[in-house]
């Protein structure tokens, strides 16, 4: 049933139908658009308190929508338990780290397991991904600097080959390069036919490998297109200056701060580009 | 030589049982987050199914002891999991406390239901065969209690730590959400984590059974000993805690060899030592150790705050409360009265936890003990109903309490608890049975007060006095509780680490608020006693706290009138009993099963009473206008809930 619509495959992963969602009786999201295919990056952009976090919440099972629907593959999945979604295939790395901070890293792998791989299949790609984890396998993973943190819980997009992989600010506190790092592992997970979902605050890093950007802002989207047919005046509030591709920017301005992965992670990249 | 050995082989077989117990205890904490007090009480209650089977039934040892270990207790524990502790899986430290504790009183009053008190053997495997190690006799079961803990180490560190199951379990209680978004599902998890904390329960019980003649309370007990050896491994540490059960084992046994029992050694409280080691390393290592952090991010889940009662209702309560008694008094019979006035007491009691639990978060599992400390010195300084012992009650729980809370101060939660219920088990041991208190299996007589002239020598009289009492001291903290020192007390209870943030000196707060309550509880433990005009050492031990508590934040603790309706219904525990003579025990089994599923209500019955009535009453007086119908509906609301209405 393909079509002859150019390079956009046809099945969205994930959809959203107007979703309503509330934390007890305040409603945050007031009706959620959003269609995610394989192959795409969607970053979802916006302020604070938008309710990016939220949306992802709803996508990945953890709040069920008040009114709307949100399909996965086609399927009605409302009120389906995170554990059940993970399991068929939706990889969530909630905000701040995603990894148990009390288990070491070879058990924080093998809690990985789940999406369907071996405990071997698991170590063998995230080791050889991350290298400095194999390092560190037996360090409790609460002691390592967030980079390090960061690429263990990006370990289960790599050793679970997701359908669909949800990312919560991963960019928040750590260094420019390991952002770039982290993003361009993003970009490759997506060419491998995965639908990517991610939020950012500070839209910087994660334009280079958007595809497409919806901007949030009090529980609506208020604009949505490809990164550079963004009204001017939103890019300016949210995307920290005019335009595109301010990543390479800020890959060169970090070239001093080049202790990337040490305990020192500095802010992430808003307002320093030029 | 040849003794010191005996000693050490002994030692360590009693150190092998609290290993077994511990390690229970331990695998439920840190997988499932959540402390069991009930679990002795689930090992006691195995040990008698065990019972039931074999020797009830006449079963092969091995297939009784199969079945339950391997059926019946796995199944109970997920049992337990699924439909008490799940709902307060996201409750404060104290709500999960009270849940369990309830479990241990219902567990007891159920075995008392289904197997009435009588003499009943278990043997122990094998009989009392053995054989002669180094000229010891040792028998087949100390072998087996060695054996058993040795195969629970190895297992537990395989199986947490080398199986996919074991380590989600501890994901679990790192970061339960996060475990879910893994795949993993969290809520089999806790349940299996319970069955296991129940199979290991059920095999400490089962084996340290024979040695204790298969008695309820001792089991139970017992087991609350290898609380130490889990608070050595840090509720966390196996190897840790089973190197404290070892050293708790050898210490008693020692104690037993070679602490001289002659001269200034044999005294009650140097005997009583003995028994007291394990509680006495309990508290000591829950000082020394270091505690965890505190948790800032932890956001508690509160209802709406509501307002504390002013002046004129709290008045309002205790002048309704002084008559309703008055008229009570009038037509009830002499046993009724005596009921009425030991729940007015009881309730009295209860009032001190109402600012240590009820406003500032703190759990006390010791609050008999300084009621019996009060009525001990009731019965040496009240000497013809003088005064001055009620002040003498007062003062010096008070300052025990202040004593007791001094080091206890750093502590918070759980360990608070178990540190009092520390101190409280050591008194028994060490204090209570002594006869400068209140003489073994004994009793001293109580005298009651006379103030102003007024002696309370008649029951009804002394009853009318109790309400006075208990409505006054209401008033009085509902006052405390307005004040500042009632802002500060709430501010701790939302979050010591906000507080801790704008600069507030909780550790004065805690100390004041432990002693205000101890000397209310010493107070009212003098008239307790009065009520009953003699007391013993039993009516004050540990395990008499436990309703106390349990019945008051049932009733709920943030309330004075919780306190009085906790008071009430444990007062007419006779008049229950007598009701349902064919349940074992009424009141434990009513007050664990309500204290078990208070999940459901985390408030108490008072407040929940006084919400209906209220918007009842605003019902009532909108549709009638006018001062007489707001006076109406206000006295109706007041009378509802008796004093000190509303909570904080
Ligand atoms: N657990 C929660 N309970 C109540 N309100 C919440 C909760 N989480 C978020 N909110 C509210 O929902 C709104 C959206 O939050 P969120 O989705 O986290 O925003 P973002 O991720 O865009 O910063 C905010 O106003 C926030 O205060
Ligand atoms: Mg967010």
């Amino acid at each position: 049933m393909s079509s002859p619509d150019r390079s956009v495959p046809v099945r969205p992963v994930l959809h959203l139908r107007s979703v309503r969602a509330a934390y007890g009786r305040i409603e945050v999201l007031h009706g959620i658009d959003l269609v995610v295919r394989p192959c795409e990056v969607v970053a979802l952009l916006g302020p604070n308190g938008a309710g990016k976090s939220t949306v992802l919440k709803v996508a990945s099972g953890q709040l069920v929508p008040t009114a709307g629907c949100f399909h996965i593959l086609g399927r009605h999945a409302n009120g389906i338990r995170p554990d059940v979604l993970a399991r068929s295939g939706l990889c969530t790395i909630p905000e701040g780290r995603g990894i148990f901070f009390n288990l070491t890293v070879t058990e924080n792998l093998t809690m990985m397991t789940y999406g369907g791989s071996s405990r071997r299949e698991v170590q063998e790609r995230a080791f050889a991904r991350f290298p400095r984890l194999a390092e560190r396998r037996r360090q409790v993973a609460g002691t390592m600097s967030g980079g390090e943190q960061q690429m263990l819980a990006m370990a289960r997009a790599l050793s679970v080959q997701p359908a669909a992989l949800l990312l919560d600010e991963i960019s928040m506190g750590l260094a420019p390069l390991v952002v770039d790092e982290l993003y361009e592992l993003v970009a490759q997970i997506a060419a491998d036919r995965v639908a990517v979902l991610l939020t950012e605050q500070f839209a910087r890093a994660a334009l280079g490998v958007a595809s497409r950007v919806a901007v949030m802002a009090q529980g609506r989207i208020v604009a949505e297109g490809r990164p550079d047919d963004l009204p001017a005046d939103l890019a300016d509030a949210y995307l920290g200056g005019s335009g595109t591709a301010g990543r390479r920017e800020a890959g060169g301005s970090a070239d001093t701060r080049a202790g990337d992965t040490s305990a020192g992670d500095t802010n992430t990249s808003n307002g320093r580009a030029a | 030589m040849h003794e010191l050995i005996a000693f050490t082989i002994v030692g360590v077989v009693t150190g092998a049982a609290y290993a077994v117990a511990a390690s229970g205890l331990v695998v439920t904490y840190s997988t499932s987050g959540i402390f069991n007090i009930a679990h002795g009480a689930v090992g006691m209650f195995m040990a008698f199914v065990f019972w039931q089977f074999e020797m009830a039934w006449h079963w092969p040892p091995l297939a009784a002891l199969f079945v339950t270990v391997c059926v019946v207790a796995p199944l109970s524990g997920a049992a337990v999991e699924r439909f008490l502790i799940r709902r307060v899986s996201d409750a404060s430290v104290a709500t999960t406390l009270v849940v369990t504790i309830g479990l241990m009183v219902g567990l007891i009053g159920l075995v008392d239901t289904i197997w009435p008190p009588q003499a009943r053997v278990l043997l122990p495997f094998f009989g009392h065969s053995g054989f002669q190690l180094v000229g010891v006799f040792v028998t087949w079961e100390d072998v087996i209690t060695v054996g058993a803990a040795l195969g629970i180490a190895a297992g537990l560190r395989l199986f947490l730590y080398r199986t996919r199951t074991g380590v989600t379990m501890r994901a679990v209680v790192d970061n339960r959400g996060l475990a879910g978004l893994n795949g993993a599902r969290p809520a089999r998890i806790g349940t299996l984590s319970w069955a296991l904390g129940a199979m290991l329960a059920s095999i400490a019980g089962i084996l340290i059974a024979p040695e204790l003649q298969l008695s309820v309370l001792p089991l139970t007990l017992l087991v609350v000993d290898a609380y130490a050896a889990a608070m050595i491994g840090r509720l966390r540490n196996l190897p840790l805690t089973f190197a404290g059960a070892l050293l708790i084992g050898l210490l008693q046994s020692y104690a037993v060899g070679y602490m001289p029992s002659t001269g200034i050694w044999d005294s009650v409280p140097l005997q009583g030592m003995r028994l007291a080691i394990p509680s006495i390393l309990l508290f000591v290592t829950l000082l020394i150790l270091p505690q965890d952090k505190i948790r800032g991010a932890v956001i508690q889940v509160r209802r709406a705050v509501r307002p504390t009662a002013g002046l004129a209702r709290s008045l309002q309560g205790a002048v309704f409360l002084v008559l309703a008694v008055v008229v009570a008094t009038s037509f009830l019979g002499a046993g009724d009265t005596v009921d009425l006035g030991t729940g007015l007491a009881l309730g009295l009691i209860m009032l001190s936890l109402v600012p240590l639990s009820g406003w500032g978060g703190q759990v006390s599992l010791c609050q008999m003990t300084f009621a019996g400390l009060g009525a001990f010195a009731m019965a040496r300084a009240g000497g013809g109903g003088s005064p001055l012992g009620l002040l003498a009650a007062a003062g010096l729980a008070g300052a025990v309490g202040a004593l007791v809370a001094l080091p206890a101060l750093r502590l918070k939660g759980l360990y608070l608890a178990l540190a009092t219920m520390a101190f409280a088990a050591a008194m028994d041991d060490m204090f209570f049975p002594t006869s400068t208190a209140f003489t073994f299996n004994g009793s001293v007589a109580i005298p009651r007060p006379s103030i102003f002239g007024l002696h309370f020598t008649g029951q009804r009289s002394f009853v009318i006095f109790l309400a006075v009492v208990f409505a006054v001291v209401s008033v009085a903290l509902l006052a405390l509780r307005r004040g500042p020192f009632g802002r500060v007390l709430s501010a701790m209870k939302d979050s010591e680490a906000a507080c801790a943030t704008l600069g507030l000196n909780l550790t004065l707060t805690k100390l004041v608020v432990f002693s205000i309550s101890a000397a209310i509880a010493g107070f009212a433990g003098a008239l307790y006693g009065g009520m009953e005009s003699v007391a013993g050492a039993t009516q004050f031990e540990m395990l008499q706290s436990l309703p106390i508590l349990l019945l008051c934040v049932v009733g709920g603790v943030a309330t004075c009138s919780g306190a009085l309706f906790g008071g009430i219904v444990l007062g007419l525990g006779p008049v229950f009993q007598s009701a349902l003579p064919q349940v074992g025990s009424v009141t434990l089994l009513g007050t664990g099963l309500a204290g078990a599923t208070l999940g459901a209500n985390p408030d108490g019955v008072m407040p929940a009473l006084y919400e209906r009535t209220a918007s009842w009453c605003s019902g009532v007086s909108a549709r009638l206008t006018g001062p007489l119908a707001r006076k109406l509906a206000g006295s109706a609301a007041g009378s509802a809930t008796g004093p000190g209405t509303a909570p904080a």
